[in-house]
């Protein structure tokens, strides 16, 4: 039986011998000199469009794949029809060509062998690759059970591995969707109006009079359609608030900017509730209508000053006043924005709790400029046999821990996966879909344990990122320009659908996911589950059901449907019924209390820094999204590694100097595996640092950005986990700065 | 006719969006932009401010790169843009020189590259795939003797500074302040 | 704090950080022009003076080595063209307003002349030698018959030659460090200097090498007063002047423009040079290696300094 910890050792026994076996195996192929691009600019006309959507991030804006006459993807631009992009795709969007140019892509299939007791990777023949995941998934099925094998996934390729998994017979599923990005809010917004806010959130931007954002870096984040909305604000002249501890850009365009000290959030949350309540400036009407527990409320907050909230955040009391007042001048047209990546320091779903109130309060929810009543169109499912009936899943080893996670999570798979954590089910085997769990995952060493433990892996992904490293087999996918995929169908003012479907036939011998689902659904007789030939077909039947046809999406991409639901908003005073346990807007979250958690939310003092240390906090660059686009060749232009964000007080202290490398060193004394440029900057306050997610690879493979800046997952090893949901709470974590090289250090 | 752009630095996010579409549309090689984003950052904490500049050509209507031009391959069309014939062009170095902004390079084939304000979409009626593409619709274009064009528009309600005036070559870029 | 950066990552090869797409070449270019039309315009002057006699190097000897500066000089020009199939492309058009046009065409007209000049000579350099092409010695005929109308000529392009190598630079409004008027006049003084360092380390007429030497004293005091207006210009200008300036005033270039060009290749030679015309003996060809050197890296400072000098916005 292999297991990683051969492979790690191997890795970690100076400059990788794993690294030279794969190198001596010519992994990827010859390295073909970038084509030449002196050909001028093509005309559109010159050229053939295919509809897509996009999958360099979860927003999913629908676009066109521009082919020119020699088969070359030249360029992808959005549809105009499209609600989530409008016709203007993200930096990230635009630069997705990168994806499917990289050299550095995933080319064949590739097994693990051990050759002379070097392990390394060696090219294999589909049918191979596939007899070998398929003949492992059996046997994992056989000994302990098909719930034994986990699937990790993220994006397109999940839905086609998820059906694969069901019908296997395990539910034992995760994506960093939740537990490392959004469960809190969802928790926490479902828990005050009984409704998830989902994706893409139903915030109305684009007719608010106030725009509150408690972190969240909108133009940083460049969530497509909301950013959009956000330039309108700024044409508006309206309102934005942001609270940050750092000059986010949409902080610099804000007409308040809160640089809060970190973790304080749930302080000024609860201010501003004392606030609107105190001052009576909440809308009375509202309330009196749609919500339950006021007075508990109003008692709980009585004595949450804004001076009480000044000396835990740093904020001044007038500030704090005035910016409530601001909100209540604009309500019901303000939105307090939920944010999406809130699993910071886990209470993170009473601080969304906290933001879903003072919403409640500022009456916005089902309002004109606050959220709107989303509306999805529901498609179809395509006939299959009734899945098997899985005896056991991630939730029969919580105990009772988390009783609100509605969705995988990812780290209790993990902890599943390693015997010594004695849970009553053991993962034995995993199937890694679209997501990098190395730098996606904090706490490297639970995974790196997990991985060690578990007796196969195999990786579907498109580019030979970290996570290929720990595979026995890996899967190449074709990127989504050359696949179809299953139909985008989000929430939006408009029910909307869009196709993706290939625009050229796929490089190298990548496959599409549903392909590779299908042929393993075969080799292990489910074929019945997969019963088309092609992805297509699936789609003609659904897509017909839904009133057109995949002849019709190809044509047009984007297809807008009329809403079912009713109203976008409530009309003045209309009656409604919240999907909460009173079917009001719950202020006192019975469900909470159901479970023994805090009704109302309640600030606790997180840790701090101790001297010499600062806070590490993270975020996005508008030209990457996380890992998967830091070798884009287009992207790595734009921005080709991360630095760490320093005040020029703390930069002095230190004796810094703009663009010195540093490593960084986190209070558990783990280190930065690469340094990491130092930029010096006034947009920070001088209690934290901040670096962009998605940096310090090293996977030599990805020939651009190997060992470019350094990973923040690597320094987050102190886990917050929120009690209700299970969400890993990153940002308790302090780094201070090593300037001279620490030595290559064991990276087990 | 004169074409000029403007670009709103209250808007902008710095997000690159504009340099990509460029990229591709225009077959800018890996390595080299036509356009860029620049950040100013001013003050101190917390009272900080930062500007945010799409820039490319300013397409001088005073264009010193095309009176340095020793075969005529940099050169002005109609509305003003200055291009450059790529097979006329002895990549010389001078045009580079000469310009202020540094907003040409050496493309990797020989010839000297530069923004064409995508002449070959406006001959189509097409906008500039910067200003098409850019998400908070922070980039405005068109003919600036036009009082109705997007750009035009864009100035007169605004206050806007161009860059280095004092360089004297009457740059067609705006910058909304 | 004040903070500019690209955020779009633009790191544009010999644009960024600062310009470089000038490399070796131009400076070699602009050094061989230099010393070109300094030979060609004292061949002239004197010429013109009629003293073939009296300054047979100066006229005669120093001009072979003209046609040969020249031809490397181009060569260097079009090693720095990037797109170097389409040279003939600078012979399609006259740019009236391009110092690169002005300077190519110049070199056409030029480099035959020296090259017609030199080989009229050539059967006093080598007795015996003859053409072998009978039209070459009806043109040697008609060059020696209208041998003081050339050189007028000759002298006109030299400066017009010396003039551009410093234009090239001046014009260019974007570098700083170039934009004065000075560099014309500067870069001229300059090429005569070389031109001359270079005949009186040829010569072996005492009278020949007294007079060019007097000659060259003079050429570098105004020289030496043309760099001090230089600095006086920029430290007076705005502030991207005052920042080209302080290149040179503290900055990165301020040992080799002052060590090398000011003092060895300026200060020392005339020195030198006067104590020989007061009767030290002194190896001829220090002073003159001294000038050559130092006018090279001079030019090699101004091209390399002007290019990191930019206007800030
Ligand atoms: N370009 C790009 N855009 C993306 C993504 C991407 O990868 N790239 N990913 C998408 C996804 S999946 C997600 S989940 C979202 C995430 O995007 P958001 O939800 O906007 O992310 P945040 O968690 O708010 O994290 C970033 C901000 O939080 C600030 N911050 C740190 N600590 C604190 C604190 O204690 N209090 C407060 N108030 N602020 C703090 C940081 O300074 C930073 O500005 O982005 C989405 N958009
Ligand atoms: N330290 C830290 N950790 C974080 C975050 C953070 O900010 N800091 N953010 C968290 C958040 S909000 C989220 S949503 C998660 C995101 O977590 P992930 O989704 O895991 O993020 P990526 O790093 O983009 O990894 C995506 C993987 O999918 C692969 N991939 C891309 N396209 C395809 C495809 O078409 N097919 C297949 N098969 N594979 C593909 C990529 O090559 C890459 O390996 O990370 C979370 N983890
Ligand atoms: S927001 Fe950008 S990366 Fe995300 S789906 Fe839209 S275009 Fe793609
Ligand atoms: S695309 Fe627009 S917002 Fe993005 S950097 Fe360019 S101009 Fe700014
Ligand atoms: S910006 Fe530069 S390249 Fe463009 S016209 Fe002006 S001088 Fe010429
Ligand atoms: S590099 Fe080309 S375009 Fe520029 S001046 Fe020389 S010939 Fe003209
Ligand atoms: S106008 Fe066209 S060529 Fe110029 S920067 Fe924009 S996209 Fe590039
Ligand atoms: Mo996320």
């Amino acid at each position: 039986m292999k297991t990683r910890r051969d492979f790690i050792k191997v890795s970690a026994a100076g400059a990788g011998a794993a690294a030279i076996g794969l190198s001596a195996l010519n992994w990827n192929g010859v390295n073909t000199a970038q084509a030449s691009n002196s050909q001028n600019p093509v005309s559109d006309e010159e050229m053939t469009s295919f509809p897509t959507y996009c999958e360099v991030c979860f927003w999913k804006c629908a676009g066109w794949t521009y082919v020119d006459k020699n088969n070359n993807i030249r360029k992808i631009i959005g549809n105009k029809e499209d609600p989530h992009c409008s016709g203007r795709l993200c930096p990230r969007g635009t630069g997705g060509v990168g994806m499917y140019t990289d050299n550095d892509r995933l080319k064949t299939p590739l097994i693990r062998e051990t050759v002379n007791g070097k392990q390394g990777f060696r090219k294999a023949s589909w049918s191979e690759a596939l007899d070998l995941v398929a003949s492992k998934m059996k046997g994992v099925a056989d000994n302990y059970g098909p719930e034994s094998f986990a699937l990790f996934n993220h994006g397109a390729p999940g839905a086609h591995f998820k059906h694969l998994l069901h019908a296997y017979g395990s539910e034992n599923e995760g994506e960093p969707a939740w537990a490392q990005c959004r469960g809190p809010r969802e928790v926490g917004f479902s828990a005050t109006y009984g409704s998830w806010i989902g994706s893409p959130e139903p915030t109305d931007i684009r007719d608010t009079d106030c725009l509150v954002l408690i972190g969240s870096h909108l133009g940083e984040n460049m969530h497509n359609g909301q950013v959009q909305e956000v330039s309108t604000v700024i044409d508006r002249g309206a309102t934005i608030i942001t609270v940050d501890p750092r000059l986010s850009t949409i902080a610099s365009k804000s007409k308040y900017w809160l640089p809060i000290k970190p973790a304080t959030d749930l302080a000024l949350l609860l201010s501003w509730i004392h606030v609107l309540i105190y001052e009576d400036i909440y809308d009375k009407k509202y309330i009196e209508q749609y919500a339950m527990g006021f007075d508990q409320l109003k008692a709980h907050v009585k004595n949450m000053t804004p001076e009480w909230a000044y000396g835990i955040t740093t904020i001044q009391p007038d500030v704090i006043r005035k910016t409530a007042r601001e909100m209540a001048n604009a309500s019901p047209s303000v939105i307090v924005h939920p944010g999406r990546h809130v699993v910071w320091y886990g209470d993170d779903s009473q601080r969304e709790r906290a933001i879903a109130i003072l919403n409640a309060l500022l009456g916005s929810w089902g309002k004109r400029g606050g959220f709107y009543f989303k509306e999805a169109l529901k498609v179809p499912k395509y006939p299959h046999p009734e899945y098997p009936h899985a005896h056991w899943s991630w939730k029969d080893n919580l105990d009772g821990k988390y009783p609100l996670s509605a969705m995988g999570i990812t780290t209790e798979l993990l902890k599943a996966s390693i015997p010594e954590f004695d849970y009553k089910h053991q993962i034995k085997a995993w199937l890694v879909a679209g997501t990098n769990l190395p730098l996606t995952i904090p706490d490297k060493e639970l995974f790196q344990t997990a991985a060690q433990s578990v007796e196969f892996i195999a990786v579907v992904d498109t580019m030979p990122m970290d996570i290929t490293a720990y595979a026995d087999v890996i899967l190449p996918e074709c990127t989504y320009l050359e696949r179809y995929d299953t139909i985008r169908s989000a929430p939006h003012r408009e029910p909307n659908i869009a196709l993706r479907m290939p625009a050229v036939k796929p490089k190298y011998e990548t496959k599409p996911s549903w392909w590779i689902a299908k042929q393993l659904g075969e080799r292990l007789g489910l074929a019945a589950y997969f019963d088309y030939d092609d992805y297509e077909e699936v789609l003609d039947w659904q897509l017909k059901k839904l009133g057109t046809s995949l002849e019709e999406m190809q044509k047009i991409g984007v297809k807008i449907f009329d809403r079912q639901s009713g109203p976008l908003y409530l009309a003045d005073g209309e009656d409604y019924t919240f999907n909460t346990n009173t079917g009001k807007i719950e202020l006192y979250s019975t469900e909470f209390e159901d479970h023994g958690f805090d009704p109302l939310p309640k600030f606790t003092k997180h840790p701090e820094p101790e001297e010499g240390f600062y806070r590490l906090i993270y975020g996005r660059a508008p030209m990457h999204t996380f890992s998967r686009t830091s070798n884009n060749p287009n992207l790595y232009d734009l921005m080709n590694e991360n630095t760490v964000w320093v005040n020029p007080k703390v930069a002095e202290l230190w004796d810094l100097k703009k663009d010195q490398e540093v490593w960084l060193q986190n209070q558990d004394g783990v280190v930065s595996t690469f340094p990491i440029k130092v930029r010096i900057t006034e947009r920070i306050r001088w209690d934290s640092v901040y670096m962009v997610h998605g940096f310090g690879h090293k996977n030599k493979k990805l020939t651009r950005t190997y060992g470019r800046g350094a990973s923040d997952s690597k320094l987050i090893t102190n886990i917050m986990t929120d009690p209700m949901m299970g969400g890993s709470g990153m940002r308790g974590n302090f780094v201070t700065f090593l300037t001279t090289d620490p030595g290559k250090e064991d990276d087990v | 006719m004169r074409y000029g752009m403007a670009i709103d630095t209250a808007k902008c996010v710095g997000c690159g969006d504009c340099v990509v579409a460029c990229q591709t549309e225009n077959n800018v090689p890996n390595g080299y932009c036509r356009d860029w984003v620049v950040e100013n950052v001013n003050g101190s904490y917390p009272n900080v401010e930062i500007e945010l500049r799409s820039e490319r050509c300013n397409h001088c209507e005073n264009s010193p790169c095309v009176r340095c031009c020793p075969t005529g391959a940099s050169h002005i069309v109609k509305g003003g843009i200055i291009m450059v014939t790529h097979n006329e062009c002895i990549g010389c170095g001078a045009c580079i020189e000469s310009c202020p902004y540094d907003a040409r390079y050496s493309h990797p084939e020989g010839y000297v590259d530069k923004c064409t304000f995508c002449q070959h979409r406006l001959e189509k009626g097409q906008n500039t795939a910067c200003v098409e593409v850019c998400p908070t619709t922070c980039l405005h274009f068109g003919d600036l003797e036009d009082p109705y064009s997007d750009v035009s528009l864009a100035l007169k309600n605004r206050t806007w500074k161009v860059l280095a005036p004092e360089a004297g070559t009457k740059p067609q870029l705006f910058f909304l302040t | 704090m004040k903070e500019e950066l690209f955020v779009s990552g633009r790191n544009i090869p010999n644009i960024d950080p600062f310009l470089n797409i000038w490399h070796w070449e131009i400076p070699v270019y602009l050094y061989l022009g230099g010393i070109s039309a300094g030979i060609m315009f004292f061949a002239g002057l004197f010429t013109v003076l009629g003293k073939e006699k009296e300054m047979p190097t100066t006229v005669k000897w120093s001009t072979f080595l003209v046609p040969v500066a020249l031809v490397l000089g181009l060569f260097a020009l079009f090693l720095d063209l990037k797109h170097q199939l389409f040279f003939w492309r600078l012979y399609t058009t006259i740019r009236i307003e391009s110092p690169m046009s002005w300077g190519a065409w110049t070199l056409m007209f030029i480099t035959p002349l020296s090259m017609v000049w030199a080989a009229s000579y050539i059967k006093e350099l080598i007795p015996g030698w003859k053409w072998k092409l009978g039209i070459l010695d009806t043109i040697e005929d008609l060059v020696i018959k209208t041998r003081k109308p050339l050189a007028w000529a000759m002298m006109a392009l030299a400066i017009v030659l010396g003039v551009y190598t410093g234009i090239l630079l001046s014009a260019f409004n974007a570098r700083p460090l170039w934009n004065t008027s000075i560099l014309g006049p500067l870069f001229l003084v300059s090429g005569l200097s070389t031109g001359l360092a270079a005949i009186i380390w040829m010569s072996k007429s005492h009278f020949e090498r007294t007079v060019l030497t007097k000659i060259d004293i003079v050429l570098i005091g105004v020289e030496l007063f043309l760099i001090i207006h230089l600095f006086m210009g920029f430290l007076a200008g705005s502030a991207v002047k005052i920042e080209a300036a302080e290149l040179f005033l503290g900055g990165e270039f301020t040992t080799a423009f002052w060590g090398f060009v000011v003092i060895l290749g300026l200060i020392i030679p005339v020195i030198l040079e006067i104590l020989e015309l007061i009767g030290f003996k002194i190896p001829i060809w220090i002073p003159s290696i001294l000038v050559l050197i130092g006018g090279l890296i001079f030019r090699f400072i101004m091209v390399e300094a002007g290019q990191i000098t930019r206007f800030l916005y």
